[in-house]
């Protein structure tokens, strides 16, 4: 049991009843908000991981043709086939709003539309393996970035989950009882006290009316 | 507008730059450090870095897991999956849950 370090008043009792009550009350949000953070979070985690797994087999086959072309071309060839790109990717974030927690959402632009301007070399001197690799990760693209949005909104809602949850189990564990006691502490003392004025003024009267009759001269 | 880089052994990354991404080749850890450093300060949306190289410096990664922007994400390289990209998932559950209850192992 802990009491906070304040006066016993009548003062002080009110102005704890209103911390209390905005406490629970803020505890109740808090809770619910890490409630739903937390369905939203697992579902998101899910999917996730299931993108994850695809993305990574893609890869690993993008990775696959390009071993093949790599073997099969010299390294200067293959340096200069990807020296210069056609094709630029760039980026529009936008941000969702789950729960207070800014999630990004990402769009990206091509600077030409045309499909083929992946192909940065001439066919003539190149292997076709480094083509089925080129299109294997431009084919992965779309789900690596969508991977990329996920990935960073499971990580900040993690850490907005984390957060919530501290405080929680703050207000929980340790304010709310702790204002609990104090009130209790208080309007005990406060009792203590009337309770002691009471008797106290009994006595008195007592005093004044012995005062006043004499009444134990007359019995004796 | 943000850019978007991969950056990684020289192998694993060269077929990015086809599709449009800026390629940084980078084998050392040092080096990759500091890359992705001026990275985030010059506008780069997503950076995707390959598992290697980000087991080398998983604790400097590790700053940038609350920022919104980069988005630093772990892909498979040449040499193959670590399976570090799926631990990178099941840390965020650990740090939200307490405990990794949606593994599959």
């Amino acid at each position: 049991m802990a009491i906070l370090n304040v006066n016993p008043t009548r003062m002080e009792l009110s102005n704890l009843k209103g911390k209390l009550t905005t406490a629970t009350r803020g505890h109740k949000l808090l809770k619910d908000k890490r409630d739903e953070l937390m369905r939203e979070f697992i579902e998101l985690v899910r999917q996730n991981k299931q993108l994850r797994r695809e993305v990574e087999a893609e890869i690993a086959e993008a990775n696959a043709h390009m071993q093949v072309a790599r073997s099969i071309m010299s390294d200067e060839a293959l340096n200069t086939a990807l020296m210069l790109p056609i094709q630029e990717m760039s980026l529009n974030i936008s941000e969702k709003n789950v729960m207070s927690v800014k999630i990004p959402v990402f769009e990206t632009k091509l600077k030409s539309a045309d499909a083929s301007d992946i192909y940065s070399y001439g066919f003539a001197f190149t292997s076709s393996d480094l083509d089925d690799a080129v299109k294997a990760l431009s084919d992965v693209m779309p789900k690596l970035m969508k991977l990329a949005e996920m990935e960073k909104s499971c990580q900040l809602m993690a850490t907005e989950i984390e957060k919530t949850r501290r405080r929680v189990n703050a207000l929980e564990h340790v304010l709310i009882p702790n204002y609990q006691d104090t009130i209790r502490y208080i309007q005990m003392k406060l009792d203590e006290n009337e309770r002691s004025t009471t008797t106290r003024l009994m006595k008195v009267k007592d005093m004044m009316l012995e005062e006043a009759h004499h009444y134990s001269e007359r019995e004796a | 507008m943000y850019k978007i880089a991969v950056i990684g052994d020289k192998d694993s990354i060269y077929g990015f730059a086809a599709v449009g991404l800026e390629i940084f080749p980078c084998d050392d850890a040092q080096e990759a450090v500091h890359t992705i450093r001026r990275m985030a300060e010059n506008g780069y949306g997503v950076i995707y870095i390959t598992e290697k190289l980000a087991s080398q410096i998983e604790g400097d990664l590790d700053q940038y897991r609350e920022k919104p922007v980069p988005a630093i994400i772990p892909i498979p390289g040449a040499d193959g999956n670590t399976g570090l990209g799926m631990r990178n998932v099941s840390k965020s559950v650990q740090q939200a849950v307490g405990s990794d209850i949606l593994s599959d192992a």
